[in-house]
């Protein structure tokens, strides 16, 4: 007999006679009540240590170049949007192909990505990998992760986020859920930011609207 | 120390050893103190937190009462998004598996994620057989594997280790598997952790191989899911061309919103975070990003025994969060390696016996390393009545040892029964125990006892029995007037 068919057959053995328990009625997806979503998204965010600036549409592409600094070599996904490097200045930009290796990752000081979803209360940034994130290797090597996040896309809680994600799946595409930079507890579980992914997160949060009306 | 958990003495007996070490108890101390402040902390912040383990607990009760249909649901789904499926019904058939995976893709080399269940099936010690190399890339798992020790915490593998042992170990075994720690590193978890960051690089970044496990499978897409902090878990699930996922059967959960729930609990009960760094979903292969050979192993290895049992089944709800271990007054001085399993504290007491039996000694034990004060059961995200199952378990030990000669408990339990059976026999036992109160005369409790008593007497104050007990009294002073 094949082992699958073994531990089928176990299965089916411990469960004659056991009550079948239906599933919970539960209401997936609920929004959460949170008064102020960029509020604690900001708040959230920087809790973890991560570097998150709000900025007006029209500010973004300079907030960019401030943000990525002094970097000589940035990747940038292929379905990025062109603007927000425009006011990029000597930086080597390389657009990934999906030809890049790691090793010519780890010679990138910095990535540029957008999101898909920001989670407030939990301060989470979710990635699902569209071509203005591109595939996962990108925002995991380089040691600088920029990524630019609407207001329109903050959600309240993990609920809400997590009905958003089933798009992605059906697509075949994965995710990742980023809250702050990569960090551990593993050393008398005292925290330290940076291990083996980007050990800067910085976050530009941009503000709805056209960028002509003032913010609230 | 050796790396595997064979040949155990019992828990009692590794606990008394394990308490001379008075190092592991302060690492312990302060670490199981932080990490309860923290957790209690993030989850009175969540307004209905009792009702999402309700969900959670239900969610799981599901999945296992109906796990047969879906194990198949997962199996097609995964199928369907480009992995293959292997099933496993034991520790042996998963590492052959494996080991076979491994040698098919030409290399001698693989990263690891952590994994309990790769820890499970002792994987690292099959590979090393084969002449596979399998680098622990967690920091934890790195200095346990490093320090050639055990891990002794489902979170924190390396928490009975403090800032100076772990950074001699580097010093001693960096350089000689790879990419040496700096000529100068202080114990400043910081350097530590830099020190680790360069090591690891270099085998991420030339890894064609990766094993990782998963918190959890969702049936219905077919998408695994690993949380994580430190971003070794990005790296093994993504830069290498092949990925082997090994999974416990019960890791399912029927839904992809399903994890709204999970990712709530988890989080805040195991590291006390409002959400971990990192988490990662992937669904089979994704054509253009990460491995394009994607496996996933399913693995029983005494689940289904668990499983049988209606009462100790809802032990695999358990999503090894540890929280149960950090609330532990036992394990918080006994430490982690007296469980003689990579499952400690009050999990392991009841998971142990029940995936691989309580023919060993060490297994026999287990249900008894819990002074039943319940902590655990109260931290728990899936409502596993932990001290319930201890009692069953107990009883489980118990009732094996029936027939044959009877051991002095046993002798002593029976003569307990009899005495108990009938009111008489009660009362005379009670005149004479007066009668050693009278003598006994002012002293509060039993000092040793003689013979094999001693052992009992040892570990407890008994008190003296009263020189009037209270059926006397009620004679004596309301018996007359009712």
């Amino acid at each position: 007999m094949s082992s699958r068919a073994a531990i089928l057959g176990r299965v089916s053995a411990a469960l004659a006679g056991a009550d079948r328990v239906p599933p919970p009625r539960q209401e997936y997806g609920a929004p959460a009540a949170v008064p102020d979503v960029v509020g604690l998204f900001v708040e959230r965010v920087e809790d973890y240590r991560a570097v998150v600036e709000q900025v007006a549409p029209q500010e973004l592409a300079a907030a960019v170049a401030r943000a990525l600094g002094g970097t000589d070599r940035v990747v940038v996904p292929p379905g990025l949007e062109g603007a927000w490097l425009s006011a990029l200045d000597g930086a080597e930009v390389l657009v990934d192909d999906g030809d890049l290796s790691p090793d010519d990752l780890d010679r990138c000081g910095a990535v540029v990505t957008a999101a898909a979803v920001g989670i407030a209360t939990t301060g989470t940034i979710v990635l699902d990998h569209r071509p203005d994130q591109g595939r996962r290797a990108l925002s995991l090597v380089p040691d600088l992760h920029v990524c630019v996040v609407r207001e329109s896309q903050l959600v309240g809680d993990v609920p809400e986020s997590v009905t958003l994600l089933r798009a992605a799946v059906d697509a075949g595409r994965p995710s990742t859920w980023i809250s702050g930079p990569s960090a551990t507890s593993d050393i008398e579980l005292e925290r330290v930011e940076g291990v083996h992914g980007p050990r800067t997160l910085h976050v530009l949060l941009v503000r709805d609207g056209d960028g002509l009306q003032s913010p609230a | 120390m050796s790396g595997t958990f064979l040949g155990m003495p019992s828990f009692q007996a590794a606990a008394k050893e394990a308490l001379g070490n008075a190092q592991q108890r302060r690492n312990l101390e302060h670490a199981t103190r932080t990490i309860r402040g923290k957790r209690a902390q993030v989850v009175a912040e969540l307004d209905d937190w009792e009702g999402l383990r309700r969900t959670a607990a239900a969610i799981k009760d599901n999945v296992l009462t109906h796990l047969d249909s879906y194990l198949l649901q997962l199996e097609e789904s995964l199928t369907r998004a480009g992995a293959t499926v292997h099933w496993a019904s034991d520790a042996e058939e998963a590492n052959r598996i494996i080991t076979g995976l491994v040698r098919a893709t030409g290399t001698d080399e693989v990263v690891k994620v952590k994994s309990m269940a790769t820890q499970e099936i002792g994987l690292n010690e099959a590979l090393e057989e084969a002449g596979i190399r399998a680098w622990e890339t967690d920091l934890a798992e790195l200095i346990v594997q490093l320090g050639h020790d055990r891990p002794s915490h489902i979170l924190v593998p390396a928490v009975h280790r403090n800032r100076a042992e772990i950074r001699e170990i580097f010093l001693r075994e960096m350089g000689q598997v790879g990419a040496p720690p700096p000529a100068v590193l202080t114990s400043d978890p910081r350097e530590l952790a830099e020190a680790a960051r360069v090591h690891l690089r270099e085998k991420f970044l030339r890894a064609r191989v990766a094993v990782s496990g998963a918190n959890f499978a969702v049936a219905d897409t077919g998408t695994l899911v690993v949380v994580e902090s430190e971003g070794n878990g990005r790296m093994c699930l993504t830069l290498p061309e092949t990925l082997i996922s090994v999974v416990g059967i019960e890791k399912v959960v029927p839904r992809l919103e399903d994890l709204e729930v999970f990712l709530q609990l988890l989080p805040r009960s195991s590291t006390g975070e409002r959400m971990n760094p990192y988490t990662s979903t992937w669904t089979g292969v994704t054509p253009g990003d990460g491995p394009q050979d994607v496996h996933v192993v399913l693995l029983d290895n005494g689940r289904t025994d668990a499983l049988a049992d209606s009462v100790g089944r809802q032990a695999l709800r358990c999503i090894r969060c540890s929280a149960c271990l950090n609330v532990c007054p036992v394990y918080q001085r006994v430490g982690g390696h007296a469980y003689g399993s990579v499952y400690p504290g009050p999990i392991g007491a009841i998971l142990n016996p029940q995936l691989r039996g309580t023919t060993s000694e060490v297994d026999q034990s287990l249900p008894y390393a819990s002074s039943l004060c319940g902590a655990c059961g109260d931290v728990c995200p899936v409502g596993i009545e932990i001290p319930d199952l201890i009692v069953h378990l107990r009883t489980r030990v118990v009732d094996e040892h029936r027939g044959g000669v009877p051991s002095g408990e046993q002798l002593a339990m029976k003569g307990a029964a009899w005495l108990f059976a009938d009111h008489r026999r009660w009362e005379k036992a009670q005149k004479g125990a007066e009668l050693g109160g009278r003598v006994l005369g002012g002293k509060d409790t039993i000092g040793r006892l003689p013979g094999p008593l001693a052992a009992w007497s040892d570990a407890r104050d008994a008190p003296t029995p009263p020189a009037e007990t209270f059926r006397t009294w009620w004679k004596r002073e309301k018996g007359g007037r009712r």
